[in-house]
């Protein structure tokens, strides 16, 4: 079965209405999953983040994530954004969604794609604590 | 016997994240032996101002595409060096 894919790598607001049209009437289910940025992480308390992509790299990775994600599950709709640039606390970082003719296989295929991302997606990210330090995430000990 | 100009490619490596901060810059020209692996790449840059906390086996792309560390690199490749994403790059935003 052929599915419509979507991958956007984007310095723009994600607005999550604008994802919530995906599928059509044969879809009984829609997932959206939405991440968002959060106020603290680690016991810090986090003022905002800000996400470097290698940009040349990341829409075509993320487009190979989800085209082996359609390959997996029976899938109609698959759809995923991300953002980078400065994205402040509850903005959204990600969003996906994921039609399907039940709800299994959209659920299933939603949290591939999510897992998929944090593994391969060349896109990182800097916190930006309350008290003006930066730290890139996964950097070991490197703080400016 | 130092190689001749012949024997020598010459690619671009691409830094990101705290890897462009500790070389403070976001791209360097590197001088390779012609069909060198990407492993000896890494190597060579390892010996560059600021380089030598890079690992020794980074995640690496060439040409946008995810390699090993075995592959051999052609004239004008574009090497990424991929900090670490996994396990954190929604630490801070969604688990």
């Amino acid at each position: 079965m052929s599915s419509h894919i979507v991958a956007r790598i984007t310095a723009q607001p994600i607005r999550p209405e604008e994802i919530l049209k995906a599928g059509s009437s044969a879809d009984g289910a829609v997932v959206h999953f939405v991440g968002r940025v959060r106020d603290h992480n680690g016991g810090r308390s986090v003022r905002r983040l800000h996400y470097e992509a290698y940009a040349d790299m990341a829409e075509r990775e993320l487009l190979s994530i989800l085209t082996e994600v359609a390959d997996d599950w029976d899938v109609s709709h698959v759809e995923a954004v991300h953002r980078t640039g400065t994205v402040e606390l509850g903005e959204t970082s990600v969003a996906i969604v994921v039609a399907a003719t039940h709800r299994a296989a959209a659920y299933e295929a939603s949290m591939q794609v999510m897992e998929q991302i944090k593994q391969r997606l060349p896109i990182w990210k800097r916190e930006e604590y309350a008290d003006g330090t930066e730290v890139w995430v996964g950097a070991v000990a490197v703080e400016m | 016997m130092q190689p001749s100009p012949e024997d020598l490619s010459t690619v671009t490596v691409l830094l990101f994240a705290h890897y462009r901060d500790l070389a403070e810059d976001s791209s360097i020209e590197l001088q390779v032996p012609t069909g060198a692996t990407v492993r000896k790449a890494v190597a060579l840059l390892r010996g560059l101002p600021g380089l030598d906390s890079l690992p020794s086996e980074p995640t690496v792309a060439v040409n946008r595409e995810y390699v090993s560390l075995d592959h051999s690199l052609a004239p004008n490749d574009e090497i990424a060096l991929i900090p670490p994403v996994a396990g954190g790059l929604f630490a801070g935003g969604v688990e």
